[in-house]
């Protein structure tokens, strides 16, 4: 296998954004990544897009092609595929891009990442993301996603000395972090206050423990690294790609409280770079809900389970802490446009490692990035580091 | 949800019918062609579960989809029947008579009625055994 290395990154800013069109989102950030690494389109030779459901969200399906028309890319003929895992489909786009270019196959392929939520309404919305679960015996008895982790939720905080205010601290720390990055869907400090008094939505989750609906999208560009310095001074190599899988179900799981497939994506992406826990220095997780980060950082293998809560409250995961968390604002604040949030990770990271990061700039050469799936079922866990 | 989808499961959404192993003795909701454990080695026969577990965690749904919102807030759990299989299932029940470890009992209740076509569905819904 090649080693690989991203040259390029691009992404659109995240919010409510009544003005782009589905087209619109995935052009801008590709041509962001084209012009970030001063590559023209002819150059590409392969496209991977993670999308979770255009067909309910737009009603439209064949999203490889018409991405790769609407890139220009028609006249060319180049292979743009699909890839589709819910919330976890950008980090599984990532991953396919990386394999192209790692055996041989390809050279210069784009992964990117997209989802138009607000043309539908909340509603639909909120039925389209039950789909990330099991449908037939979960959602047809009622289960919503915010129920599902709030029932992850409450079997965490039976077993584990996990209060409310530290669940709390999780959104305050990425709202915090959020306020410092130009791209993110909401840019204004919250207070604890703010997360205690919001609305319930699925006892013990209120509305601000939940990441919100977004439209967005995000592209990075790989190439084999030995190739990279032709393009960039600033390759980001890819140390490791990894991907487990669960049960659809919640309900099925070996233990509710723990996503096995983190464990064990972690453990993989980890035997894979060669590198102990330590030598990460930041990390991107998938905070779809206040609970999921700390379940994350535990399962990931950062600390002890039941220990994360603590950790939050002490610090260790804001912006100068020992390990800093979502230094994006992570899903809750920057955004989650499920399709494209696996890429935005990748690009948070290779815009820390490179120093360009601006006002929530961390030190460091090695950075994670965890991608998940409905409760679960997929995980995706990418290392990668400076050159 | 089409008619002919929710009718396929009848049998498993009204009388909790799921399978049992009787290689190894495990019980599966819902029911199984295989045995995971003993795969093509395994004898699966139909299994009725007489419905009674306890709640392992749960939620109150406040914000719900189209389907459930006229019964917002409800109790939404995940039981472990006592053979072992866990389902998630509705606790028709006030959210202060509902904890970790309430044992319940299955009922037969409304789950929910179809927008486009207006069928109303039905199937088990769990409450707290007193
Ligand atoms: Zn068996």
């Amino acid at each position: 296998m090649r080693d690989v290395a991203i040259i390029g990154i691009g992404c659109t800013t995240f919010g409510e954004k009544w003005e782009a069109s589905f087209r619109d989102l995935f052009v801008e950030a590709g041509s962001l990544a084209l012009a970030d690494a001063e590559l023209a389109g002819e150059h590409i030779d392969a496209m991977y897009v993670g999308n979770m459901s255009a067909g309910r969200f737009i009603e439209q399906e064949h999203i490889g092609a018409l991405i790769a028309d609407y890139a220009g890319l028609s006249t060319r003929h180049i292979p743009s595929t699909r890839v589709e895992a819910a919330c976890a489909s950008g980090g599984l786009a990532f991953r396919q891009a990386v394999i192209a270019v790692a055996s041989g196959m390809e050279d210069i392929v784009v992964a990117a990442g997209v989802e138009k939520m607000t043309d539908v309404g909340t509603g639909a919305s909120v039925d389209t993301l039950a789909g990330a679960a099991d449908r037939e015996w979960e959602g047809f008895m009622g289960a919503t996603f915010p129920g599902l982790y709030a029932m992850i939720a409450t079997d965490y905080m039976h077993r584990y000395p996990l209060t409310r205010e530290q669940l709390a601290m999780v959104a305050v720390k990425n709202h915090r972090n959020g306020a410092k990055n130009p791209i993110a869907q909401f840019r204004s400090e919250i207070t604890l206050e703010t997360v205690l008094s919001s609305a319930l939505v699925a006892d013990p989750l209120r509305l601000f423990d939940c990441s919100p609906i977004t439209d967005g999208a995000a592209a990075v560009i790989l190439a084999p690294l030995e190739r990279a310095r032709e393009f960039t001074d600033t390759p980001v190599k890819v140390l490791a790609t990894a991907q487990a899988s669960d049960t659809i179900a919640l309900h099925d799981r070996r233990d509710i409280s723990c996503l096995d497939a983190t464990v064990v994506a972690g453990e993989r992406a980890f035997a894979m770079a060669r590198l102990p826990r330590g030598k990460i220095d930041f990390m991107e997780v998938h905070d779809c809900f206040t609970i999921a980060e700390i379940c994350a950082i535990e399962d990931l293998g950062f600390c002890k389970k039941g220990e994360a809560g603590r950790l939050t409250e002490e610090g260790v995961t804001a912006l100068n802490g020992d390990l800093p968390v979502n230094t994006s604002g992570g899903l809750k604040a920057c955004g989650h446009p499920v399709g494209a949030t696996g890429i935005k990770q990748v690009c948070e990271i290779v815009q820390q490692l490179r120093g360009e990061a601006g006002a929530r700039q961390v030190d460091g050469e090695i950075g994670l990035t965890h991608n998940v799936g409905g409760t679960g079922a997929t995980v995706v866990v990418h290392i990668l580091g400076v050159t | 949800m089409s008619v002919a989808r929710f009718w396929r499961k009848i049998p498993q959404r009204y009388n909790l019918v799921g399978t049992r192993c009787e290689s190894c003795g495990r019980h599966y909701f819902p029911p199984r062609s295989f045995c995971p454990d003993c795969r093509r080695g395994g004898k699966i026969v139909e299994y009725r579960f007489p419905g009674t577990g306890k709640v392992v965690t749960y939620t109150v749904i406040r914000s719900a989809s189209e389907q459930f919102e006229n019964i917002t807030p409800y109790v939404l759990a995940i039981i472990q029947l006592d053979e072992g299989p866990r389902l998630t299932s509705q606790v028709v029940a006030k959210p202060d008579e509902v904890a970790v470890g309430t044992r319940v009992r299955s009922v037969f209740r409304r789950i929910m009625a179809d927008g486009d076509s207006g069928v109303i569905h039905y199937g088990t819904k769990f409450v707290p055994v007193k």
